[in-house]
């Protein structure tokens, strides 16, 4: 039965019945149990935003409070898994996977590969992506273009609570290693969620709003500025296609070029900086394999190839707006064939 | 006042709000015959033409397309030749939108009941008027209550009204109280029995048909009277490449084609429908219990039982409606019905012959009812 929920909400019940269903999934992160059992704490922290807030309760020692330091716990994950756990390792924020680069690109992401298919790495890295948190720029980076660009990994980065559910209990059934990129800014983010559980697969965008004249290719935060330009596009008669991609790895590129043969105009918007973005990707790949369809030059919306600013005015600007996509749209309708 | 009919935006199924405009088929001053289609509406789960209820000449086109309406909102005008336009404008100057239906947001009359039988939990509507004997309505295979999306709302304006969401489909409980017809016929007579309704008018489409055949022969004083939709159970066929590949089908690109079978006009499949069956089969367990249940009733694209054929000895008044292009099952399985049935074929309809030609077999279905 499906009710609302959050996207956090939706992310803690995902784990929750995995754990039920599955006694080789465990969760290990920084201060996800931290709190329990000390004077005056009754439950555990559940993570610095209380994600998994409630799932020491009720699986007790499956879940590991980890030292600060990511290359031992990251590393102690993809070991488990390579012996046959289902790990879930919580990487705070996606900025400091700097630490634990070699235990994820050099190991977790090779080893099906050089060990003839016979070695399996099934690890969810769980973190958190995004600007707008006011956490300056070592917290708040969209480094899911440097996780896609592995050979080896899956990533996925879901917009709304219903797909994190689906892609979440995917990720930890999923045999291969998984970055899970939440974006902080949607936890909150409200949405009729099913009780049970269910999968969503991995490679299947979805085309989140119909329309004729010009497709957005999104995914992430970037998805409600995306829907958002086409509110206010619709009221100039524009109608605009958004494609949310919900996996960057593997990629739905036969969604994406549905929609641009049907629209002929192409926008990517993406909140990692602009080069070697998914926009890019999209780009390239759209211009290669359906370059006829194209009426016009593709536009890219992304923020300005800087760190995301401190300064909470100057953060504002940098992540794109609604406004900025739906210029966008309006440049692309100007220019080319019709 | 007098000699005006309004046409107003239709209310599609329990969950519309609002509906989109999209065309006008008619121009003003156009002769309308009732079930002429008159303009399309959009909503967010479908796409079809809005039928004229009543007879009346096309005076006014208030609502213009891509105009984003709730439900009962004015769309356009009907009037006789000599009502003036002075008249028609008041009319229209006068139109308040009426409130959605008093209660629906209350704990009193929520949209959608549970109610658990056993081990499994029901999602069930229930509309309409609280006195008489109500319509069940059951859908078929892989179907869920929002199937009826055209006819509850009609219905319910004569009758008191039930639909359910069978075990293991839409938001019921993924779980069967077993695979034969006679296992789910009875569990039916225990959700009535729950619900305390002696006794219905059984509404059936496809499987639900054959379910609700199967309590006419088990248990008949349940069953007023019983209307058979595109109905298994009266013959031996039934698409197998449909059932197989409805089970069989995880995306999106394989989903679409195969529910376009149920349609004679494919484009009634939109984006909505393909999420909505998907977001069902993506449950877990849901798949694994499809192949199950049509394994036990329809393996290999032959039906095991066929209630139907039996019907005569219940002496139930039986009223038997087919598309005539059901790609699932032939329409020549409506020559079975049993003798003395009311029998009607429609054209331009598919399986789904109760959303393709709603109008006509919701008023096949309220004089059927009426007895």
């Amino acid at each position: 039965m499906a009710r609302k929920i959050s996207l956090k909400q939706a992310v803690n019940e995902a784990i929750d019945q995995e754990m039920t269903r599955d006694p080789l999934v465990i969760l290990m992160g920084e201060d996800i149990v931290g709190g329990a059992g000390g004077s005056g704490e009754m439950d555990a922290w559940g993570g610095v935003l209380g994600v998994t807030k409630g799932l020491y309760a009720k699986h007790g020692d499956r879940l590991l409070d980890t030292p600060l330091s990511e290359s031992a716990y990251i590393g102690a994950a993809i070991g488990a898994a390579a012996c046959g756990m289902r790990p879930i390792a919580e990487l705070m924020f996606i900025d400091f996977l700097g630490v634990c680069l070699d235990q994820v690109y050099n190991q977790a992401a090779k080893f099906k590969y050089m060990f003839g298919g016979k070695a399996q790495t099934p690890v969810v890295i769980r973190t958190m992506v995004g600007a707008g948190f006011r956490a300056a720029a070592q917290h708040s980076q969209m480094l899911t273009p440097l996780v896609t660009h592995i050979p080896g990994l899956k990533v996925v980065c879901p917009s709304n609570p219903y797909d994190t559910k689906g892609l979440l209990i995917q990720s930890i059934r999923d045999n291969d290693p998984v970055i899970f990129c939440e974006h902080k800014n949607l936890y909150a983010l409200e949405g009729d969620v099913p009780e049970a559980s269910y999968t969503i697969p991995f490679g299947e965008a979805n085309v989140v709003r119909e329309g004729k004249h010009a497709s957005i290719v999104t995914y992430g935060l970037m998805v409600h500025r995306s829907l958002e330009a086409a509110e206010l596009l619709s009221k100039e008669g524009i109608e605009v296609e958004v494609v949310d991609l919900r996996t960057l790895s593997p990629l739905d590129m036969d969604t994406v070029l549905d929609s641009v043969t049907k629209t002929g105009r192409l926008v990517c918007v993406d909140e990692a900086n602009p080069r070697c973005s998914i926009a890019a990707d999209v780009s390239a790949q759209v211009v290669m394999q359906a370059f006829g369809a194209l009426k016009a030059g593709i536009e890219m919306v992304t923020p300005p190839h800087v760190p995301v600013p401190f300064s909470p005015a100057l953060e504002d600007l940098y992540i794109p707006s609604g406004a900025q996509i739906a210029a966008a749209v309006r440049k692309t309708l100007q220019k080319g064939k019709n | 006042m007098a000699g005006i009919t309004p046409i107003v935006m239709p209310k599609w199924g329990l969950s519309m709000e609002k509906g989109t405009v999209t065309e006008w088929l008619v121009p003003e001053g156009t002769r309308i015959e009732v079930g002429m289609a008159i303009l399309e509406v959009e909503t967010d789960k479908i796409a079809k033409a809005v039928e004229a209820p009543d007879p009346g000449t096309l005076r006014r086109i208030v609502a213009n397309a891509g105009e984003l309406l709730p439900v009962k909102a004015l769309l356009g005008v009907m009037a006789e030749p000599e009502v003036s336009e002075g008249d028609i404008d008041a009319y229209v100057a006068e139109y308040v939108t009426p409130a959605a239906d008093e209660g629906e947001e209350s704990d009193a009359s929520p949209e959608m009941q549970r109610i658990d039988i056993g081990d499994i939990s029901i999602r069930y509507a229930r509309r309409g008027k609280k006195d008489g004997i109500p319509v069940l309505f059951i859908h078929g295979f892989g179907g869920d209550l929002d199937n009826w999306l055209f006819n509850i709302d009609a219905l319910a304006e004569q009758s008191p009204v039930i639909a359910l969401d069978l075990p293991g489909h839409g938001q019921s409980t993924v779980r069967l109280p077993g695979t034969s017809l006679a296992a789910l016929a009875d569990f039916i007579v225990s959700f009535m029995k729950a619900l305390d309704v002696p006794q219905a008018h059984i509404v059936g489409h496809s499987m639900g048909g054959a379910i609700g055949a199967q309590i006419a022969l088990d248990q008949p004083e349940r069953v007023a009277s019983l209307a058979l939709i595109a109905s298994a159970g009266l013959g031996d066929e039934i698409n197998a490449g449909y059932t197989d590949g409805f089970i069989s089908a995880s995306s999106r690109r394989d989903l679409k084609p195969v529910l376009e079978q149920l349609f004679s006009d494919p484009s009634l499949v939109t984006r909505q429908i393909v999420d909505d069956v998907l977001k069902y089969k993506r449950l877990d367990g849901v798949t694994e219990l499809l192949a199950t249940l049509s394994g036990a009733l329809f393996g290999g694209g032959r039906q095991r039982e066929k209630p139907g054929l039996r019907l005569a000895e219940t002496g139930k008044r039986v009223l038997v409606l087919w598309g005539r292009e059901d790609r699932i099952l032939p329409v020549e399985h409506s020559t079975n019905a049993p003798q003395g049935a009311i029998v009607q074929v429609f054209d331009q309809a598919g399986h789904m012959v109760q959303m393709e030609r709603a109008s006509d077999v919701n008023r096949m279905l309220g004089s059927h009812v009426a007895g």
